[in-house]
């Protein structure tokens, strides 16, 4: 599976933990005790930012659109 | 001719008020961040969405349909400015008041990304105040706003959305309240 | 926060080094006592000045250690690329919210103006035309009596730093001037690329610009002559804890923790372990005090020179109780703004709470576990992140007292 040139950044400062982008992007995402999303692939030390794979980019959108409380952003891989 | 407009646009203010109930309903549930069965959270967050559009699709026939119909009397100028109606201008004010906010709602809603998440939150918060305006609006303005059966429609609705609010004020009210208040009663005892 | 002595951090009335760089000169020294010492500050040209840096290999003295050219070249490059109107902005970050550190009081109470021409010096290297200085309410008269003295330091703005432990964080020391709110903010860029109102910003400790101001006069080969080769000259630590005389002093940055010891009066021998690098650091157990307080040679436990903070644990304490009190203090100074630090850290705190009283000390313990590998890395600073390494460090360091706790003992020595 390809990897695209897109991250889906959390702000963590705007998230509470509604769980909308877990269930969006499920396999990529988890929730913590508190509901809080878990971001199960990658660096276990930086999960801020979840590298999207190519498939996912779509739904990735959508999450950000539908996030409540408009913590999720789009970035391109690199930037930060 | 007269006559069918008069007659949906009294219906279709009927549909928008049932809509708006259920729109309030599906936003707390949405606010709760909790699924319904068969319905997961992101898809509650969308037909509240799209049930909202349509309350507002059907208040815009109630309040268009009224317009051209003689009978009703209305000028462009009530969609804006309440109480200067000639027909039972309070009762009718209230429909404008709450035409008004839903606009604001609406709009804000829509361009939620470009505004910013504090305003959109602010004017999202006049939706309690939208419903009791509607439907007091309905009641004392409407054709058949003391009828039994309208009376009994009204009453199913305000008692589901009392329920809702009670609950939208309760402890229990958000997924994880129990996890999150343990590590804040932690933190109080701290202190 | 009132702590109790298993963790004092009363003054101790700021006592200059003897001897050294930074505080060669007299005690609270004045404008001309400090020229009398040093000499006047040269004006180099900026990107010789640069280069300089880049050679004498000065890293951060607030914490992460990163190449002070570097954060200053960068916010140069970044200034140079933009439309007009961007120029950089330079912030001196004398905050120091950690308890348990007081080195920058002490340079700024007895040598501001070295830290003043290190200022002016990366100021003039970056083309900055904003120099703010933010220190703490009890600095601000002797440092507004040292600005006044000098014609140079007209356009420093002086700022006071909130009371707070994450007040001295970068994005916060910024959030705190442009919006006077002193919590971190999240951030997609670097400082250096856009920071304070959008423009190149450059956070650097006010030891870090102390150094500076040396290497302006004395260049690079100079700062190198003392130290560690790959993290060159002298860093001020602060020796608290379980030690005869607790004190700011200045060492050349390959000391041992031995030798840290030494210069507080201690021989380590009634130590069990000290805490290295400040309440987001880790421990060293007595029996490695030989290690240098160097980055290479304190990885092995975890543990990070940091801002030179050094605190001694007698044995006569137990390790995990002086860490459960720790975390529950840092637990209380959550931002409040990230969920899993403002959940994660006070649910951590109170298993550690239960692990040091010997309640269910293995269930708590692996709880610990379990919850530091989940709230890592998430939060819009690192006050989680440190957190969690002072957190796996004491398990892993005090280990048989976790098991010692489990069987309803501890290992400490009785007093």
């Amino acid at each position: 599976m390809s990897t695209s040139r897109h991250v889906l950044h959390i702000d963590w400062t705007r998230c509470d933990g509604r769980g909308l982008c877990a269930e969006i992007l499920e396999g990529a995402l988890g929730r913590d005790d508190w509901g809080y999303p878990v971001v199960l692939r990658g660096d276990p030390e930086h999960r801020t930012d979840l590298r999207l794979r190519a498939d996912e980019v779509t739904a990735a959108e959508e999450a950000v659109a539908l996030c409540p409380v408009a913590a999720l952003r789009l970035l391109r891989a690199g930037v930060g | 001719m007269n006559e069918l407009l008069w007659a949906f646009g009294r219906a279709s203010g009927v549909v928008s008020l049932l809509l708006f109930t259920a729109s309030v309903l599906l936003g707390i549930l949405t606010r709760a961040g909790r699924p319904l069965p068969g319905l997961p959270r992101f898809s509650v967050s969308l037909v509240h969405r799209n049930i909202s559009l349509l309350a507002v699709v059907f208040l815009v026939l109630h309040v268009g349909t009224l317009m051209f119909d003689s009978y009703a009397k209305l000028n462009p100028v009530d969609l804006v400015v309440p109480f200067l109606g000639s027909f039972k201008p309070f009762w009718q004010g209230l429909g404008t008041v709450a035409f008004d906010l839903v606009l604001a709602i609406v709009i804000t809603g829509l361009l939620r990304r470009r505004i910013g998440q504090r305003v959109f939150r602010f004017v999202h918060w006049f939706t309690y105040a939208m419903w009791p305006v509607a439907v007091l609006h309905a009641i004392g303005n409407g054709t058949n706003g003391t009828s039994g059966w309208f009376l009994l429609l009204t009453a199913a609705a305000t008692l589901l959305v009392l329920i809702a609010v009670v609950w939208r004020m309760s402890s229990r009210f958000i997924e994880h309240a129990q996890t999150r208040r343990l590590a804040e009663a932690y933190k109080e005892g701290m202190r | 926060m009132t702590m109790t002595s298993d963790v004092a951090t009363e003054p101790i009335g700021l006592t200059p080094a003897r001897e050294g760089r930074l505080l060669a000169a007299e005690a609270e020294a004045s404008l001309a006592s400090h020229v009398r010492t040093f000499g006047a500050l040269p004006r180099r040209e900026p990107r010789a000045m640069l280069r300089e840096l880049e050679a004498s290999g000065l890293t951060g003295r607030g914490g992460a250690a990163f190449p002070a050219w570097r954060k200053l070249a960068a916010a140069a490059e970044t200034a140079s690329g933009r439309r007009r109107g961007r120029t950089p902005i330079l912030i001196a970050n004398g905050s120091e919210g950690e308890p348990l550190s007081w080195k920058d009081a002490v340079l700024l109470q007895n040598a501001p103006h070295l830290v003043v021409d290190g200022m002016l010096t990366a100021a003039r290297a970056i083309g900055a035309t904003n120099v703010l200085l933010m220190v703490n309410a009890d600095a601000l008269g002797r440092v507004e009596r040292a600005l006044a003295e000098r014609p140079d330091a007209r356009g420093i703005e002086l700022v006071e730093a909130a009371d707070s432990f994450i007040s001295g964080e970068a994005s916060a020391v910024v959030n705190a001037i442009e919006n006077d709110d002193p919590r971190p903010t999240d951030r997609t860029a670097r400082l250096t690329e856009s920071g304070l109102r959008g423009r190149p910003t450059v956070v650097q400790n006010v030891e870090t610009l102390a150094h500076v101001g040396l290497i302006a006069r004395f260049g690079a080969t100079w700062f190198r002559s003392l130290g560690d080769a790959s993290d060159p000259g002298t860093r001020l630590v602060t020796v608290t804890g379980d030690v005869p005389h607790r004190g700011v002093f200045e060492l050349p940055t390959d000391a041992t923790l031995d030798e840290a010891l030494a210069v507080a009066g201690a021989d380590g021998r009634s130590a069990s372990a000290a805490l290295i690098g400040g309440y987001h650091g880790a421990w060293v157990p007595s029996r490695s005090f030989r290690t240098p307080l160097t980055q290479a040679d304190l990885a092995r436990f975890g543990a990070q020179p940091g801002a030179g903070v050094i605190h001694v644990l007698g044995d006569h304490r137990c390790g995990l109780q002086t860490t459960a009190r720790i975390v529950a203090y840092l637990a209380g100074q959550t931002a409040n703004q990230c969920g899993p630090c403002m959940f994660g850290l006070p649910t951590m705190a109170a298993r550690f709470e239960g692990l040091a009283t010997g309640s269910a000390a293995r269930e708590n313990a692996a709880e610990l576990a379990r919850l530091s590998d989940l709230v890592v890395g998430r939060g819009a600073c690192h006050h989680p992140d440190g957190t969690i390494r002072l957190i796996r460090s004491a398990l892993h360091v005090f280990a048989s007292d976790v098991h010692a706790h489990a069987e309803g003992r501890c290992t400490r020595r009785p007093a």
